[in-house]
């Protein structure tokens, strides 16, 4: 039923936006034509145009999502557990962190030059530090009596880390899984868009400097394809790797 | 020669004394119980005997040797959920032998002997959040005992439990401690479980700075069943004696408590 209704919503909106666009109440070079729209995509897929750009933005997306997920687990163990270190690096952390990253695609342009490289590198800065901070809380968040009986039985300082904080660390970093395959993704399209050769940011770039505002939409709405495909892919790897956590709901009951 | 033994023990936390001069000890394969009002610091005295933590002043003797570091010769049964809780209950209890080097199948091969013993067969793959609150004190137990430890600690571990399944587990603890008579050193604020468990029950002062200040000889034949053995006479006359000791030090940390 649910279902029905939501088909008859979209259904009803993508009419509304061709009348408009037809009677020209919605001018159709601010606002395209969904006609037009589809037709470019189903260019796309027809001819194949699209499947280079879309495969650089994905691998950029998962280059972004591994570096920074390998990266923020490595440094949120480590500083997790020598807060000395954390003292001293705090505010560094946190003008890092409450800086606008977004605005760094320029400079990892220049750096990097306009291939994968950059937009790995905003992607990176993104998902980092997301990462970070939950193992970091992951890390101080042990149990005290979980990590006192590991000792207990026998656990060395290397087998602490790898079988009590690393999978404490770990689940937090699952928990926060969409947020930063979102971030990996949001980098590197922003990155395409401000400057690249080619991934879907590109084709959209090029498109509004020709004010072709059809293929500008047709991005748009393969990429939010692309995000909800990659979402479903998290919802599925999250069900697997946290089958050892309560399910909210069951938790709040007891 | 003593298992465990504490000679002259001070614990404090800045200016506040937690364990002021405790001494006494546990023999080989003595059951001993600790009882004392609740906040009284029991745990802490348990923590000095795992060597969690070290004494401001005295010493802690185990099998006639000062303890320094983490004491390698205990199993510590805790009260709260001390299982991981991203592993199986097989896992968990193959923790320990995993942690020795021993390989994952002999690891294995141990602590599924272990869930039998404890009554967790078949139970091997389920997750602590998937398991009752005594299924995971069953676990737990598995957990220390697949070490053997020859000293044992139990920090009120049963108190989580309903009473039917505390008696329960208290039988089956006493049915596996009678097998092969580890030197146990239990804590408890419940003074029948005390008795109904032990050789030997010490009953501890109200805290701050608590030490044992009594201590009394359990005569109850053995083996016992904790349900029955409350009804008997021996029983009741014995939990008199040290009720009158106890009963002081439990309106000192009421006061205490009830001043704060």
């Amino acid at each position: 039923m649910i279902t029905i209704w939501r088909i008859l919503l979209a259904a009803l909106m993508l009419a509304a936006w061709h009348i408009g666009a037809e009677t020209g109440v919605l001018s159709p070079l601010f606002f395209g034509h969904p006609v037009k729209i589809f037709a470019v995509i189903g260019d796309w897929f027809v001819t194949g145009e699209i499947w280079r750009h879309l495969a650089i933005t994905i691998t950029e997306t998962l280059l972004a999502f591994a570096a920074g997920t390998l990266s923020g687990v490595g440094a949120g163990l480590w500083l997790g557990l020598s807060p000395r270190t954390r003292a001293v690096l705090d505010p560094f952390i946190k003008a890092a962190n409450a800086m606008p990253r977004v605005i760094l695609a320029p400079i990892f342009a220049m750096w990097f030059g306009l291939g994968i490289a950059s937009k790995v590198a905003l992607g990176f800065t993104l998902v980092f530090f997301i990462v970070f901070f939950n193992v970091l809380q992951g890390v101080r968040e042990v149990p005290p009596v979980v990590l006192n009986s590991a000792r207990m039985l026998g656990a060395s300082k290397r087998q602490l880390l790898r079988h009590v904080y690393l999978p404490a660390a770990l689940s937090w970093v699952f928990s926060s899984l969409h947020v930063s395959v979102g971030m990996a993704f949001v980098g590197a399209v922003v990155a395409e868009y401000l400057g690249s050769a080619a991934g879907v940011g590109y084709l959209i770039l090029q498109a509004e400097g020709m004010f072709d505002v059809d293929t500008v939409f047709a991005g748009i709405i393969v990429l939010t394809g692309c995000a909800l495909v990659l979402d479903g892919a998290v919802s599925l790897a999250e069900t697997r790797l946290l089958v050892w956590q309560p399910r909210a709901d069951a938790a709040r009951e007891s | 020669m003593k298992a465990l033994a504490f000679e002259d023990v001070t614990l404090r936390f800045g200016a506040a004394e937690v364990v002021g001069g405790a001494s006494f000890a546990v023999g080989g394969g003595e059951f001993v119980a600790l009882v004392g009002p609740t906040g009284c610091g029991k745990s802490t005295l348990l923590n000095l005997a795992a060597g969690l933590i070290g004494p401001s002043a005295g010493r802690v003797l185990v099998e006639g040797q000062a303890l320094a570091g983490l004491n390698r010769r205990a199993g510590y049964l805790f009260q709260g959920e001390s299982l991981m809780p991203w592993r199986t209950a097989l896992d968990n209890v193959a923790a320990g032998p995993e942690f020795a080097g021993q390989s994952r199948a002999a690891a294995a091969a141990a602590a599924e002997a272990w869930l039998g013993r404890v009554g967790l067969a078949g139970h091997g793959d389920k997750y602590p959040h998937q398991m009752s609150g005594g299924m995971r004190k069953r676990a737990q137990l598995a957990q220390t005992l697949v070490l053997d430890p020859p000293i044992l600690l139990m920090d009120e571990p049963f108190s989580a439990l309903d009473v039917q399944t505390r008696q329960l587990m208290e039988n089956e603890l006493l049915a596996i401690w009678q097998a092969d008579r580890k030197s146990v050193l239990f804590i408890t604020h419940d003074l029948e479980e005390a008795i109904s468990l032990s050789d030997r029950v010490i009953v501890l002062s109200a805290g701050p700075a608590t030490r044992p200040i009594a201590e009394f000889a359990i005569d109850l034949p053995r083996p016992r069943d904790v349900a029955e053995i409350r009804l008997t006479e021996a029983f009741r006359a014995t939990e008199a004696r040290i009720w009158a000791v106890l009963r002081d030090e439990v309106l000192k940390a009421y006061r205490a408590g009830a001043a704060a």
